[in-house]
Order: C-alpha cells, then sequence, then structure tokens
C-alpha cells in the first residue's frame, strides 16, 4: 500500500516551490529533506520548543505542527528568507553576532523568526514583549540575556536610535 | 557594523577584548552544518523499537510482519548485533554489567531499545517498529536506589551479583578527631531528583562504510573523549577504520552527547547493509531511551562545627541512582572529590561515594559531571549551620572562605587549588546587588504578607578537564593524561589556519582558537580560519568535557602558534646572520633590532619557508606548520593509596544571590534578581564567557524549581516529553548581572581557567536557599529539588510530597 | 515522531467539509488549526485514515457583533480574536484567557473552534464558554443543531459532538451591563503550559456599586472546566463582602473533582481552585465598579 501523494506549491522565502508530499510530511520535514533548506531545526516534534518557527504569511508559527499539504497555495519564509538577497546579514541576524545572542546555533532560526515578527509588529518593545515573544522559544546555551539584548539593540538600530 | 573594541583589560592585543563570535554568521544565516542536515545518496532511516517494561525477560521476537513491508531494508534485533559487537565500555570495575544498544534477553528500563528498522524514511521505519512483535515475561523491578540496595532487592543485572557498581569509603583528615572536638553536630539529607542539560538538538549520527577503503565514515553530533577509538573498539575495527567527522556543528550538548551506543548500532547497520544509514533520535526516543539522564543524588550529610562558625569537619554519604547500566556515568561520583569542601576551609572529610543500578534510564555526564548536586549539598549545608548558630550566612560563608593569601591551598582529598580571591568576589557581588537594600526589600515584602528570601552561594568550578577520577575509582584503570592539541598551519599565501580534533557544540573554540593564534602571532583573528579535522586527520584530543577547552585547547593553540613564531624568528635569524635576541617580532615581520630596514616582512619570511629552502636555516622543516600536544598542567599522577589526587589544575569561583518572591496562596515562586559575581581567571572571549554563564544559571534554574526525569511506580517515565519536562523558558529565567573578577591561574597560558560549567554549579544551590530563607519564618525546609509549586505547597501545608 | 499515514481532504465549503464528514465519519477527524491534533498524531495517539481540513473555508472565519452576542466562526484564529479590539470590548473574558493560551506561535495558527472541540479540561477557552454559557453551532450534513457550553463538554477531551458533526459557530453571549468587569487567571507551572488551575469571572454592577449578574468557572480541576451559576447567584445583589466571596469559593472549590498528575495533587488543585476564585470574583468586581 503506497500512500497518496499530493501536489502542492508554495512560495519559500519569495520564489515558488512544487513538490509531492504525503498528506503525513510535516512542513518543517519538506523545507529540509525536499528543499534542502536545514536552518530550519527539529527540537520536539510536538510544538514545544520552537526550533521549528518559520513564519506562514508572514506570522510566525511551528513547523512541526503543520502539513506540508495544508501551505499548499501560501507564503513561507524561513531563516534562509531573512538574509538580504546579497547575502548581508539583516539587522536582526547581525544583533544577535554583535551581542552573542547564541552559541550552539540550534534554536537560533527559531529565535530569529519569532524577534522578527515581533519587530514587525511592535518596533519598540520593552524587553517585558521581548521576553513574551521569545518565550515560545527554548533556548538551552544562553539563558536568553544576551538573545534579549540582540532583539533590544535591532530594534534601537531599525528605528535609527545610537546603539 | 558597529564593533565595539574596547582595550583588553588584561593588556593583551585580542585576548579579553570584545571580539564577535566566527562561528555566529553560518548560524544566524540557517547555514550550520548539524548532524541531521549532512546527507548522502541512498540514506536509509532508522526507528527503534522499545520496551514497554521496566525489567522483562525477552521471551521471543517477531520482525517479519515489520520486515516484510514496503520500503523497510533490515529489522535488527539484540540477538545478531550483540553477537557480532562488543560491550560498551565500562567504566568502572564491573565486568559484568555489559551494555549493548539493542537488549538481549532481558531489558533492563521503560524505552530500552530492543529492535531497529532501517527503512527508505523515518515515517516508514516508525511504521515497522510499531510492527516488531516481542514477547516478554515481566519481571520484578526497582527504581529507588536505596531500596535496590537492600538485600533481596531485584538485580538489575544478576551476574554482577549486586546493584552496587561503586561503593568506596574515603577518609581524608582527621574526621573523627574533628567531629569528636566539635561543639555542634547537624545531619540532614538533600536530594538532587534526576534532570539533565537536554539540548534543544537531540542526538544525531549517519553512518557510511566505504568498502574500497574499508572506512567507516560517521557524522554525528558528539562531544566525547574517545569516542572514535570507542566506536571502533566496540564494532572490531582497527581504530583506523572509523573517521569521525567533527566538522558537524552540534546543536548543543553540555555534558550528554554522548551517543555511543547510537553510533556502534549505526555504524554496525551502514556496515552490514551496504547502505548509509542515519538514526535521529525523536523527543520520545531521546528522553526514554536517549540514555542523557544526570545525576539522580541523595547527599546525607554530618556536620562538625563551633559555635563560632568554625567548620570543623564534613561527613558526606552520597548515593547515586545509575540507572540501568553503568557506562562513565559513576564517575560523576568522582569529580566531586576535587572539590570536597567547596571554596571552604575544612580540614577533614569523610566522603562515601555509593552508585546504584535501578531500572531507569541509564545516566550520562551531565554538565558538571557531578559537582553541581554536590555544591547544592554543601551550600545547603552551610545556611542550615548558619540557621542553627543563627548566624548571618554571608558572616559564615566570609569566616570558612580560604583567604587569598593562602594559595596555592590543599584541600583534604589531596587537590591543590591554584589561585582565588574568594572574599573579593562576595564582596563584589554583594555591592552589585546592593545588599543591604535587598534585606531591607525581603523584610518590607515579608510586612506585606509574602513569602520572601535572599539565597546564597559560593561555590567552585573545578576546571581543566583531567581524568584522574578513573584511577581514583577504578584501580584497574592508569588513565593520568587527558591531553588536547592543536595544529597551526600557514600557507604559501600567508593565511593562517588552525585545526583541532573535536567538534563543538556552542563554545566558540574557532573564535578561541583564532583569538590565541591570533595573540602570539599577533595577526588579526578576523582572517585567521579555524577548522574540525576529522579523527584519521586529527591530533589527540579528549573533546570539550570537563571545563577545559579555554585551558587545554587554548594552551595548545598558543603552543602551536610560539612554535610558528620561533621558526619565523629562526629564518630571520638565519638571513640576517645574527641570533634569534637580536630580533623584533612586530604583527608577523621580523626585524633587526634598532634596524628597522633590515626587515623581513611575513609574506617574505612565509616564502622562505615554503619556497626558498637555500634561504632556510639548515635545522629547520620547510612549510610552515606545527603541532602542540598538551597535558593538563597537573596531571599526570596516579592516587595515593588513600585516594588524594590531584584531579583538575584550575578553580573558578562565583558567588551567587538571588532574591525570591512567593505567593503563598498559590505556591507560586518568583526570582526577582539574580546577581552572579565570576572568576575564572582571564576570559580569553568575555561575550563567551558570559554566555556560558547565563546559560548555566538557567540551568541551574531549570534544575532548581522546574525540571525532573519523574517515574511512576511501574518504573515508567512520565515526563518524557516537552509538555511534562519543564524547560525553563525567557519569562522564568529572569535577567541576570555578572560581575567579573580576576585572579590568574598561575598554571595556564595566558591565566584562564574554566568556564564551561559556570553559573549551572552554584544556582541550583542559590536558588533553593533563597527559597528556604522565603519558607524560614513558616519554619518549613525543602531540601529535595526540583522544588516545584506543589512542594512549596505541600511544605507550607505541612505535608511531604515525596 | 512522524505521523501515522493518512488521506488528507481540504474542504472548500462548509457543505464539502459535511460532505466528507458523512462519508468518512468516524475514520475522519477535522483539521483546522492542528496545534493539538498533529502532535497527537505524532505521538500516534490518534490514527485517523483522513484528515479533512476545514482551516482554508472563509465562511467559518469571522467575527460578527451584535447588540446581545458576539459570533466567531469555528476556524477563526486565535491570535485574530485576541487582537480585535471591538470584540474586546464585548466579550473581555476572551481576550484575558488568550493571553493563557500557548505562545504567540499557537495562537497564530490555533483556532477558537479547534480548542473547544479539543476539550482539553486545562484549557482556556473552554472554560470562558462554560462561565459565558457560550453556544455552540455544530453542522452535518443533516443540518446545524445549537449546543450549550454545558452540554458540548461531555469529559475529558470528550465532546458531543457526533463524528459527522463539525463546529462552525461559537456565539458568546454579550452582557447588556454597562458596568460589567472580567478577570481571569491561572497557575501554571511555566508561563504558557496548560493550566494547573485556572479561573474566570464576568460581573456587572449597578450604580450604587451592587453586583446584578455574576459568572464564574474553574478549569483543571475536574474532568471538564466548570462554571458554578448557581453559586454565582449568591453574589448577586451583594457589595462581594470578603466572608461572602471566600464561602463561595471554597463551595465551587469543593464541588470539584480535581485529579492528580506530577505537576499537582488533587488536594493543591481544589486549594488553588478556591483562591483563584476567589481573585477572579474580586478583580471583575473590581473592574466593574471603576467602570461606573
Amino acid at each position: 500500500m503506497s500512500e497518496t501523494l499530493y501536489r502542492i506549491a508554495v512560495t519559500v522565502n519569495g520564489v515558488e516551490r512544487t513538490g509531492q508530499v504525503t498528506a503525513r510530511t510535516s512542513l518543517v520535514d519538506w523545507l529540509r529533506e525536499h528543499l534542502h533548506l536545514t536552518g530550519t531545526h527539529i527540537g520536539c516534534e510536538h510544538g514545544i520548543c520552537g526550533a521549528c518557527s518559520i513564519m506562514l504569511d508572514g506570522a510566525p508559527v511551528r513547523s512541526c505542527l503543520i502539513y506540508a499539504v495544508q501551505t499548499d497555495g501560501h507564503r513561507v519564509t524561513t531563516v534562509e528568507g531573512l538574509t538580504h538577497p546579497d547575502g548581508r546579514l539583516s539587522i536582526l541576524q547581525d544583533s544577535f553576532c554583535e551581542t552573542h545572542g547564541l552559541q550552539c546555533g540550534y534554536c537560533t532560526p527559531g529565535m530569529l523568526i519569532a524577534a522578527q515578527a515581533l519587530l514587525d509588529a511592535n518596533p519598540r518593545p520593552s524587553e517585558d514583549d521581548i521576553r513574551e515573544a521569545i518565550s515560545g522559544n527554548l533556548c538551552r546555551c544562553t539563558g536568553y540575556q544576551q538573545i534579549v539584548e540582540a532583539i533590544a539593540l535591532a530594534a534601537k538600530r531599525i528605528s535609527g536610535e545610537p546603539a | 557594523m558597529t564593533k565595539t573594541a574596547a582595550a583588553s583589560p588584561y593588556g593583551f592585543r585580542y585576548i579579553g577584548t570584545k571580539r564577535r563570535a566566527k562561528e555566529h554568521a553560518r548560524f544566524v544565516t540557517g547555514h550550520g552544518n548539524y548532524a541531521a542536515d549532512v546527507t548522502l545518496p541512498g540514506l536509509k532511516h532508522v526507528a527503534l523499537a522499545a520496551s514497554p517494561h521496566a525489567s522483562a525477560k525477552i521471551l521471543a521476537i517477531r520482525t517479519d510482519v515489520a520486515r516484510a513491508m514496503p520500503g523497510v531494508h533490515y529489522v535488527l534485533t539484540g540477538e545478531e548485533f550483540c553477537s557480532a559487537t562488543d560491550s560498551l565500555p565500562i567504566g568502572v570495575d564491573a565486568p559484568k554489567v555489559t551494555r549493548w544498544a539493542l537488549a538481549r534477553d532481558r531489558v533492563r528500563y521503560a524505552g530500552e531499545w530492543v529492535a531497529a528498522v532501517v527503512a527508505d524514511s523515518r515515517a516508514l521505519a516508525e511504521d515497522a517498529a510499531e510492527l516488531v512483535e516481542v514477547e516478554y515475561e515481566a519481571l520484578p523491578h526497582v527504581t529507588d536506589a536505596e531500596q535496590a540496595m537492600a538485600p533481596g532487592s531485584a538485580l538489575v543485572h544478576p551476574a554482577h551479583g549486586s546493584n552496587v557498581v561503586l561503593h568506596r569509603d574515603f577518609i581524608w583528615g582527621p574526621v573523627e578527631d574533628q567531629f569528636a572536638k566539635a561543639e555542634h553536630h547537624m545531619r540532614f539529607r538533600a536530594i538532587w531528583n534526576r534532570n539533565a542539560t537536554v539540548p534543544i538538538e537531540t542526538f544525531a549520527v549517519m553512518a557510511q562504510w566505504q568498502p574500497g577503503t574499508e572506512i567507516l565514515d560517521i557524522w554525528a553530533s558528539i562531544q566525547m573523549p574517545k569516542y572514535p577509538d570507542q566506536t571502533a573498539k566496540a564494532l572490531r575495527l582497527p581504530g583506523n577504520a572509523v573517521r569521525v567527522h567533527y566538522d558537524v556543528d552540534v546543536g548543543g550538548s553540555y555534558g550528554v552527547k554522548r551517543g555511543i551506543k547510537h553510533t556502534v548500532l549505526v555504524g554496525f547497520l551502514a556496515k552490514r547493509l551496504g547502505m548509509p544509514v542515519r538514526l535521529v533520535e525523536d523527543r520520545l526516543e531521546n528522553m526514554r531511551g536517549g540514555d542523557m539522564h544526570g545525576p539522580d543524588r541523595s547527599f546525607d550529610i554530618d556536620a562538625a562545627f563551633d559555635g563560632d562558625g568554625t567548620i570543623r569537619a564534613l561527613r558526606i554519604r552520597a548515593i547515586d541512582n545509575v540507572g540501568a547500566y553503568a557506562g562513565r556515568a559513576p564517575f560523576q561520583l568522582g569529580k566531586p572529590v576535587s572539590a570536597i569542601c567547596g571554596p571552604y576551609k575544612i580540614p577533614a572529610i569523610a566522603y562515601e561515594p555509593i552508585s546504584v543500578l535501578t531500572n531507569k534510564t541509564p545516566q550520562e555526564a551531565v554538565r558538571g559531571f557531578g559537582q553541581a548536586p554536590t555544591n547544592f549539598a554543601i551550600e545547603r549545608t552551610i545556611d542550615r549551620i548558619a540557621g542553627f548558630l543563627t548566624m548571618d550566612p554571608i558572616a559564615l560563608r566570609q569566616k570558612n572562605l580560604i583567604q587569598h593569601d593562602q594559595f596555592p591551598y590543599t584541600i583534604p582529598s589531596g587537590s591543590t587549588y591554584d589561585s582565588g580571591d574568594y572574599h573579593a568576589v562576595l564582596d563584589k557581588a554583594l555591592a552589585a546587588i546592593d545588599y543591604p537594600a535587598l534585606v531591607e526589600r525581603r523584610d518590607q515584602a515579608r510586612r506585606a504578607g509574602l513569602l520572601a528570601g535572599i539565597g546564597i552561594a559560593t561555590c567552585l568550578e573545578p576546571s581543566g578537564g583531567n581524568s584522574a577520577f578513573e584511577p581514583l575509582l577504578n584501580p584497574k584503570n592508569e588513565t593520568t593524561t587527558w591531553m588536547d592539541s592543536c595544529l597551526v598551519r600557514i600557507d604559501l599565501s600567508g593565511a593562517i589556519t588552525g585545526i583541532m580534533g573535536t567538534s563543538s557544540s556552542g563554545q566558540g573554540h574557532e573564535t578561541l582558537v583564532s583569538t590565541v593564534v591570533g595573540e602570539i602571532l599577533q595577526r588579526d583573528p578576523a582572517q585567521i580560519r579555524v577548522i574540525h579535522a576529522d579523527s584519521l586527520s586529527a591530533l589527540p584530543s579528549n573533546s570539550p568535557v570537563g571545563s577545559r577547552m579555554a585551558i587545554m585547547l587554548g594552551g595548545a593553540a598558543a603552543g602551536a602558534a610560539r612554535k610558528i613564531k620561533e621558526t619565523l624568528l629562526a629564518i630571520a635569524a638565519h638571513n640576517f646572520e645574527c641570533a634569534k635576541d637580536d630580533l623584533d617580532y612586530r604583527d608577523g615581520n621580523v626585524n633587526l633590532k634598532g634596524v628597522p630596514s633590515k626587515i623581513l616582512s611575513w609574506d617574505q619570511l612565509v616564502e622562505i619557508a615554503h619556497r626558498k629552502f637555500h634561504a632556510m636555516p639548515p635545522d629547520v622543516e620547510p612549510g610552515l606548520q606545527e603541532k602542540f600536544t598538551w597535558q593538563v598542567p597537573t596531571g599526570g599522577g596516579l592516587p595515593t593509596p588513600d585516594g588524594r589526587i590531584q584531579i583538575y589544575p584550575c578553580y573558578a569561583f562565583e558567588t551567587h544571590i538571588v532574591y525570591v518572591e512567593i505567593d503563598s496562596d498559590t505556591a507560586t515562586p518568583t526570582i526577582k534578581r539574580y546577581v552572579c559575581g565570576h572568576d575564572c581567571g582571564v576570559m580569553i572571549n568575555p561575550d563567551i564567557v558570559h554566555g556560558m554563564t547565563y546559560g548555566g544559571i538557567a540551568h541551574g534554574i531549570g534544575a532548581a524549581l522546574y525540571e525532573q526525569f519523574t517515574y511512576d511506580d511501574n518504573g515508567q517515565l512520565t515526563s518524557g516529553t516537552f509538555m511534562d519536562y519543564l524547560i525553563p523558558s525567557a519569562r522564568e529565567i529572569p535577567a541576570i548581572t555578572i560581575v567579573d573578577h580576576c585572579t590568574p591561574s598561575p598554571l595556564t597560558t595566558f591565566g584562564q581557567k574554566g568556564s564551561g560549567e559556570a553559573g549551572y554549579l552554584g544556582a541550583p544551590a542559590a536558588v533553593a536557599n533563597a527559597i528556604n530563607d522565603a519558607l524560614a519564618p513558616r519554619n518549613v525546609e525543602i531540601n529535595a529539588l526540583p522544588i516545584s509549586h506543589l512542594a512549596i505547597w505541600d511544605a507550607l501545608a505541612g505535608r511531604n510530597s515525596r | 515522531m512522524k505521523s501515522p499515514a493518512f488521506e488528507y481532504a481540504r474542504a472548500a465549503s462548509i457543505d464539502e467539509a459535511c460532505e466528507l464528514l458523512s462519508q468518512h465519519g468516524d475514520s475522519a477527524k477535522v483539521l483546522a488549526g492542528g496545534q493539538s491534533l498533529v502532535p497527537m498524531m505524532a505521538f500516534r495517539l490518534l490514527r485517523p485514515h483522513w484528515l479533512i481540513d476545514i482551516s482554508e473555508i472563509a465562511p467559518l472565519q469571522y467575527i460578527a457583533l451584535e447588540t446581545d452576542v458576539a459570533r466567531t466562526g469555528a476556524c477563526t484564529r486565535q491570535c485574530t480574536v485576541q487582537c480585535d479590539a471591538t470584540l474586546a470590548a464585548q466579550v473581555p473574558l476572551l481576550r484575558q484567557a488568550l493571553a493563557f493560551v500557548g505562545h504567540a506561535q499557537i495562537r497564530n495558527r490555533g483556532t477558537i473552534g479547534g480548542s473547544l472541540v479539543q476539550a482539553d479540561p486545562s484549557a482556556e477557552l473552554p472554560l470562558v464558554a462554560q462561565i459565558l454559557q457560550a453556544r455552540l453551532v455544530v453542522r452535518a450534513k443533516s443540518g446545524p443543531r445549537t449546543l450549550t457550553a454545558e452540554d458540548f463538554f461531555t469529559g475529558p477531551m470528550t465532546t458531543a459532538l457526533a463524528p459527522d458533526e463539525c463546529l462552525t459557530e461559537i456565539q458568546w453571549p454579550v452582557w447588556p451591563d454597562r458596568s460589567t468587569g472580567s478577570a481571569f487567571t491561572e497557575v501554571s507551572r511555566r508561563h504558557g503550559d496548560f493550566a494547573m488551575v485556572a479561573a474566570g469571572a464576568q460581573v456587572a454592577v449597578d450604580a450604587a456599586g451592587q453586583c446584578i449578574r455574576a459568572a464564574f468557572g474553574v478549569g483543571g480541576a475536574a474532568p471538564t472546566p466548570v462554571a458554578f451559576p448557581d453559586l454565582a447567584q449568591r453574589l448577586v445583589g451583594t457589595s462581594f463582602n470578603q466572608a461572602l466571596l471566600r464561602d463561595v469559593a471554597q463551595q465551587a472549590a469543593a464541588a470539584l473533582e480535581p485529579g492528580a498528575d506530577t505537576h499537582a495533587s488533587a488536594a493543591y488543585r481544589r486549594h488553588l481552585a478556591a483562591v483563584l476564585a476567589t481573585r477572579v470574583l474580586q478583580s471583575a468586581y473590581d473592574t466593574a465598579r471603576a467602570a461606573r
């Protein structure tokens, strides 16, 4: 008994990608295994750790809790899509580097997605806003401190304040 | 963009300055190279069938239905696997406690792997794993260590004859005498329940057998000493038939990324099937059968002290529930020997470590290697003595802390502390938190009806990872070196490459090596590339365990760079027909002292070394490549017959001050303030040291309040998902203030000490002390971690929740 | 943790969803936001042959405000409800409760109806539905019917939905009283976790500050979230004196049947129920008075 394959077309980081997937293929597995976009990581596959966070139609969601087939016709942004097309780091990515907002790097893509969504919605977040926005993303290296600093720094830079 | 280039506080050019980590750019762009990111054509995937029983006989395994499923290539059971491979190493002297990745005849914990399915996709492998039929006969099980020690207990490994795999009685100093002389005695029990550092990346390994070269290639999220050797040995291959690719980024380890059983299994399958095979633990496998739980320990403490606060002696009995197999985990009772009296002048210690097998998931090394639980027990002891004497816990600490002018200081168990200024660090932390104001805040909160408490911990981080606890705890083991090494190469273009022989899991080793090499050679670290060689190309390494890489890899990189520098000087001396002492080395260029025009530039020197043998001094090898292998500075000795030993060379010190408020109606604790004073000598990269310290504190807060691997009466893990195993988020971890102090180590290249376990070693103790200070007005006490809401409520209600 | 194999159908309309459900019945599950369903699939605790995806049906995503009722389509995302200021003005308890639902990533995908159908006894939205006596419109191929929240929640993770039925709309009563206040709180080990115990309340007062209407309920301490309309009635006509409040809360707690797990014992849950019920009632009352 072979599984039914479903044809999907998804705009991933601005480019339409098509594929054939089984219904049970999670979005994160499709991104990683089929599109080789391995920047999005798997941590728990039950929606707690946030490592697999991506943006779906601009909103951060867990890609382990969405089947790829559900995203047919939608827009997905992964960490690879945060970098400028010419390869330059975004202000947020650069701020993470500046404050040492990462160590092993494993939770980082999900953190960046959550933080970018925050800054898109709220360019001047308080520390509480920042902690709330990343509270669905677990990190075991940093104790979150330098991540919070990175996001605050990025907010300052985006709004043109002296960092 | 902006890069603040503050000057080094230590007078170095690069060491101690703010420098971005070399690793970050690839991680923030999604270009890390983790084990699960590496793929090969034709890759097959493994899923596991696991035991539902805590203890059972395997009567029969039927694999035909699973094997017949489309897409399934193989189903391996213990019968074949255990016959074709050797047992994984057993650290302690318990040769019958053998261990394979797949159980044969008997399962010893719920979640133990019984069969491995190889299929075209992980999903298909899981489908088939569900169809592996195993017939079990349930056996009595035991999950409590003391019950397992009692006569008549079910035996986890009947062939061993007992559940105890390690039991020693160390007496260091005049313990009896001190107890006899002491004005007061105090006994209590402290319990560190089972938790682990639980990285967000599970363990992943991929293997491919190359029949043409007869090499087994391995990509794994590994951080483990002797990993290639152990893999080869278990697979009955020569060591040079296993090639571990260390250029894999590891998504966090903190001690636990030691999937040796996973690797032997996958290596066997890859060779047996002639296909590349990958196993990526899912979170359920990781929590239950990934064998990465940490210490699970009870301490019975007896303290002898006088009315003025002088602590005379401690008796410490530590019973550790090591789970179903021994491995290396029992040695976690050994590291604390190196700091068994903490930072205090305690002249006599009795230490009785006991490691006990039970039907729980096997333990693995966890950040601190047993030191964090021990520090928790010692620091609870200090606070309880203070409470007993109604003495200020800070004053009691100040009275007993080793003084700055007493270093080097040798403790009763034979370890010499290299350097420190504990009083200064404590003072700095007290000043940073404005201690008198904090006390006033607490007292005000108490007057307003809240439970509020301040917790202090003053703790040590023994660092520089030696493995001398091995000969201490297993007389048949004579390990006395735990070297690390680095190779530095200057190519024809003049570019510098540093090469290390291990993987990294977030510690920034590329940044470390480039900074150190740049410092010595006076070349910009940003231009220095650092790579991780594979295990057949690499120099010896013992991996980043035991808080050692700043000391050991840093020392090795400096050693190799110095050799390069000497070669450059020798080339210049030869060409200028002068002595090396007549030369100045500046930024890689060499000139005759006082004669600026008489200069050979970096590029010219490199070209001579690579192309102009006629310009080379006669006794110098051409090409510019040097390796340096460093022995742990104080390593090399076996223990004395009474068990005195120097295990770690360097001792970092940390003071934690925590302020906690508890909503007594809901038993909800909230950490309101957190200050950590930290002295790990010279910080090669302060951002990296601070980062690890913040992270260690977060781990410690998790251990103190949230995280526990709980088991039910049937021996089933009941916190095997992230819904039940509670990793704290940015909302639970408070903002933390770190205050630095620097007492350089006299034993290391730049005065650095280790910091990989920083924060974790004191946070659990400090948080527990704060909670207990908060509870003190109600006359109740909690000495078991984690201190859950329920534990607080039970304590306040006069119940015992455990 | 890969889901077992299944067939997928994306319903384009409510009628199509009902048609598919009538075809597949017991062997199908409705997939909305998937934030509870997909983890259960990953744990292989559910093995439907079909998942019928209703999350793309536009007519299931709306917020419609009327004088005495706020209607939300079942597939309205939780974040949409949380961000709707007009709805928050009419049914403030919804926004207050949603602040405790998971994390932003969950609320961006999770739907209002999905949480109700999941019927976790600790979940926030079922509790709000109970407290406000929401009405739930469900549809089968044969037609719609409307259930009260009380009838809808039948046990832990179970509802009165028939296998061929799909929740389509939730009707949240809007209290007509000018001075209304509400409050929601919970105790969980970590922020964003399911509650050990949750409590919510809504109170309206007259110009003199006397209670004219009250409702409250407790989640996480019984097989379903529980509202206490009879006990709430005792508060009407009073100014919420402490003794009465405590007595009402204690009686509510006594009526619960809490379970035990590693995080909370039954006794602790019962205790929390009384504490939190007192707090939300007091807070709702204070807010209502301040709104005079």
